[in-house]
């Protein structure tokens, strides 16, 4: 049934990123494809993989933005410009439009912890739910005809034959640099929602009206350039030098 | 938003389809003349055609049966749902008219109201997504229903000059839906055109408290589905050129060879309503074509498009 539960999911399990930490590397984003390409349902298929214009299917990708305020162009010299490294994955949404416009019942939101998932066996591959994603969660694999959307990792998160530690999703568990944070946001104990209240978390496109669960940390206030390039001006001077190094300066001015 | 041709054919298809079998359902025409007869079997082809080639552009066509279940929350399912009903009072309003040469109100009128109420599901699909915000307007279905409508009453006058009874009624009303459709048109494309985006790249990335957000990288350097189905862009001249082109083609052309048809009459009559009809339909199709065409899918501010 493609209505969306009726009360509020007793669990709201989802995705915390974090924008300050994530460097850009991709990893997510092929550990993703790897477990998910054997894992839930049809393979990720790639079109003309090894050919001028390879194109696949992927749940996860990192887009990289360009922050520029009034007047701070040039990046650490003033203002807060900087490079954001934006991984977006389906945010797992409280209305999500993917659930409602599914006309064959394939797309569901589970009423136990919000998990949005695509029954493969009942999608016809109309893409209508991606028409109605705001995000670009959701990609047709062109081999299968299906709707490939991230589950969560639904296969691991729940999977006891797997050691604890790799219950989480396949991209959290590769962050190298723990960008990305699994958990239960329903519960305002849980880690997720401590770091969101702390850091101020917060939802992508609020005016579409989705609601996502999956939050957004924003980066930290960066340092001038200035302050962290002490090291770069000594070069320039030898005031403060000592003991061999300020004989060695004595001698090298005398020659 | 990419302009499928399986899509275009089938909004333009049965939507003059379903104006047609309106227009018959309303009892205005002979229903024991020949043309009325092949009108209702054109009506019932286009129909057809139109919903098959709507299958074309599904991943798992066989599956299709499923679309009819969720009705409930799904524009695209009530659209399945009552493009099947309708073809009942259709059908049965068709058979009085070739078989037995008579019109049957109660089905006539029924398969009028429920060609509007396709229609207008049809037009709901598109009218309903946020994401859109192009279409996401009252004035979607509005324009869906005119065209619907002015469509019927062409081919309709086409019918009802040849069957000799019924030409010039149909084709007064058909200006008057004609201009109103066109008029609507207009209004959706004022909308579009003057529209201020509701999501941006700073609401995209909730990066906005820190300046002006542009997109640095994509995910990856080659197309993916989703700049291959929403990225599809069409130039801003070329647009207001096409849709002036729509314009002429699909609403000063018919209405000008209608007015010849309906003053001139005669042996005139018939093929000026036909070439009215084809001038029209032509209109359509670029219409539609720039309703997917123009649209901006909000994903786009994720890919800098």
């Amino acid at each position: 049934m493609t209505s969306l539960p009726s009360l509020p999911t007793p669990k709201k399990l989802g995705l915390v990123i974090d924008l300050d930490v994530c460097v850009g590397c991709h990893a997510c984003v092929i550990s993703c494809k790897e477990w998910n390409t054997g894992g839930y349902g049809a393979a990720l298929s790639d079109q003309d993989p090894y050919g001028a214009d390879v194109s696949g299917t992927f749940l996860n990708r990192i887009h990289t933005f360009e922050v520029v305020p009034e007047g701070g162009q040039v990046i650490g010299e003033a203002g807060e410009a900087r490079i954001v490294h934006f991984p977006k994955s389906c945010l797992h949404c409280e209305d999500a439009p993917c659930v409602t416009v599914c006309p064959t019942g394939a797309s569901y939101k589970r009423a136990e912890d919000g998990i949005v998932l695509v029954d493969e066996s009942k999608c016809i591959g109309c893409g209508l739910c991606a028409w109605s994603c705001a995000y670009g969660a959701r990609e047709m694999d062109l081999a299968a005809g299906v709707m490939k959307k991230c589950t969560l990792c639904v296969d691991r998160i729940y999977n006891e034959t797997l050691k604890e530690v790799d219950r989480v999703p396949s991209c959290v568990r590769t962050c190298p640099a723990n960008a990305r944070h699994y958990g239960d946001l329903a519960d305002p104990t849980s880690d997720v929602s401590l770091m969101v209240a702390e850091r101020g978390g917060y939802d992508l496109m609020p005016e579409q009206g989705t609601r996502p669960t999956n939050k957004y940390l924003p980066p930290r206030p960066r340092k001038p350039l200035a302050a962290s390039a002490g090291s770069a001006v000594l070069a320039e001077n030898t005031d403060g030098a000592k003991g061999f190094f300020a004989w060695l300066d004595g001698m090298l001015d005398r020659i | 938003m990419h302009p499928a041709f399986s899509i275009i054919v089938f909004t333009t298809l049965s939507g003059l389809g379903y104006g047609l079998a309106a227009v018959l359902g309303l009892g205005l025409l002979d229903a024991s003349t020949l043309s009325v007869k092949l009108a209702h079997i054109g009506a019932l082809a286009m129909i057809a055609a139109g919903l098959l080639s709507s299958t074309l552009h599904l991943g798992n066509p066989q599956r299709a049966w499923r679309a009819l279940s969720q009705w409930r929350s799904s524009w695209l399912s009530r659209e399945g749902v009552m493009a099947i009903a309708t073809f009942v009072p259709l059908t049965v309003t068709a058979w009085f008219s070739i078989v037995e040469g008579r019109y049957l109100s109660v089905a006539g009128l029924a398969g009028t109201v429920m060609c509007g109420v396709t229609v207008y599901c049809t037009a709901m699909i598109y009218g309903s997504l946020r994401s859109i915000q192009a279409w996401n307007t009252g004035l979607t279905p509005l324009c869906y229903l005119l065209f619907a409508a002015a469509g019927g009453f062409l081919l309709a006058s086409v019918a009802g000059y040849s069957s000799g009874s019924g030409g010039p009624v149909c084709a007064a009303i058909a200006i008057l839906f004609v201009v109103g459709a066109w008029i609507s048109k207009q209004q959706w494309w004022t909308r579009l055109r003057t529209l201020a985006p509701l999501s941006t790249p700073e609401s995209a990335t909730g990066l906005g408290h820190i300046g002006h957000v542009r997109l640095f990288e994509r995910p990856h350097v080659n197309e993916n589905y989703l700049t291959r189905e929403m990225g599809f862009k069409v130039a801003r001249k070329h647009a207001l050129k096409l849709s002036r082109l729509a314009i002429l083609s699909g609403g000063l052309a018919p209405v000008l060879l209608l007015l010849v048809a309906i003053l001139a009459g005669g042996a005139a009559a018939v093929p000026a309503a036909v070439l009215a009809v084809f001038c029209y339909a032509l209109g359509l199709v670029v219409e539609r074509w720039l309703f997917f065409a123009e649209a901006r899918h909000a994903v786009m501010n994720y890919y800098g498009g």
